[in-house]
């Protein structure tokens, strides 16, 4: 129980600590997890990272699963992705409420309208991150030009892009394999 | 039944967001159009907000969207709801950690997964684009807002390529872009 505790506080902690979340939490992470805590080294953290970032879900929430099921199982894993959303929980509704009563305000919106270009810009930064290392050749730059003209101009679920990308990728793979 | 409609829409959206917070947006524009819960233009403002509030961004995300849709009861089902299946996945990939990284096919379908997320990303930037610089849709560089045109090229400038600025956080660039439209009247 101690033990669990311990993991819902020490994750709290980070998600307290988070900015913007992905990479910005990796050096939290390393504090906290590897230097304070003894629960992963750098290496396995690297590890968890990079398959957080190819598995499905907020890496920061993967990454949490990731050490507490090492640490006490299932119920570890739980418990350390709860102690990750739990400040998200708490700080987001309180805002959120505020913001609602003050959003009629003029001055509020000219602000949220500015606001508005600077997340276009950090949108814009993080996309060409992302491309860096998802459009590596010229069958990557295909999906990626066709499920965008897809995403702009149609209107199908983001999970149909998502499967027919996925099976398009082993498809590659296989005709590959055959050319070898 | 909202609760059960929100769990199912997060789940949905935590079970196939590939690559992290951001990857969520194509899927919240999505419920958006579908569901009206909320509208495109309040999406644009709570990402601003979850970028600039602790939290990683996909949680901070469902936790605004689940309030603005139901209260205290939806932020709290809409962030379960992102997290169970990441939970499931990680407790599978966990028990045969080796295997599953060093598999052909695993590799293969990440391999067309990650330009289809960085796709779905860019598009939806597409429409936060619109939102901001037209009101909607691009009509022209008559319509265009030019002081927000403005305000985006420095912004760029500065978060990519000046070297003391580019590495601030982007919470300093939020606040500063809420002060210069707070007080230009965008």
């Amino acid at each position: 129980m101690r033990e669990l505790l311990d993991l819902f506080l020490t994750f709290a902690k980070v998600g307290v600590m988070t900015f913007g979340g992905g990479y910005a939490m990796l050096p939290i992470l390393q504090r906290e997890v590897v230097e304070n805590k003894g629960w992963a080294t750098d290496e396995e953290l690297t590890d968890y990272f990079a398959i957080g970032q190819c598995t499905p879900g907020v890496i920061a929430v993967n990454t949490a699963t990731f050490i507490g099921q090492k640490k006490r199982g299932i119920p570890g894993g739980i418990t350390a992705t709860l102690g990750v959303i739990f400040p998200s929980l708490i700080i987001i509704t309180a805002l959120a409420g505020v913001i609602a009563k003050l959003s009629h305000l003029a001055v509020v919106q000219h602000a949220f309208a500015g606001i508005r270009v600077c997340v276009c810009v950090l949108i814009f930064n993080a996309v060409l991150k992302l491309w860096k290392s998802a459009v590596k050749d010229r069958w990557a730059l295909c999906i990626f030009l066709v499920v965008f003209a897809g995403a702009v101009f149609l209107k199908i679920s983001p999970v149909v892009y998502v499967l027919a990308a996925g099976v398009t990728g082993i498809l590659i793979e296989m005709i590959r394999g055959r050319q070898r | 039944m909202i609760y059960l409609q929100l769990f199912w829409e997060f789940f949905k959206t935590g079970l196939f967001a590939v690559g992290g917070g951001l990857a969520t947006l194509p899927f919240l524009y999505d419920m958006a159009a579908r569901t009206g819960w909320f509208s495109a233009g309040q999406l644009a403002d709570m990402l601003a907000v979850s970028e600039s509030t602790p939290g990683p961004i996909g949680v901070n995300m469902a936790t605004y969207v689940g309030f603005t849709s139901a209260g205290v009861g939806g932020a709290l089902v809409a962030t379960v709801g992102l997290v169970t299946p990441s939970v499931i996945v990680i407790m599978i990939v966990a028990a045969f950690l080796k295997a599953f990284r060093d598999n052909r096919w695993v590799n293969a379908a990440f391999y067309g997964l990650r330009p289809a997320s960085t796709a779905m990303v860019a598009a939806a930037g597409v429409s936060v684009v619109l939102l901001t610089f037209w009101n909607s849709a691009a009509e022209g560089l008559a319509k265009l807002n030019w002081k927000a045109a403005v305000l985006a090229v420095v912004l760029l400038v500065l978060t990519r390529w000046v070297e003391p600025t580019r590495k601030l956080h982007p919470i300093v660039f939020i606040l500063a872009s809420a002060v210069v439209g707070a007080v230009l009247g965008f």
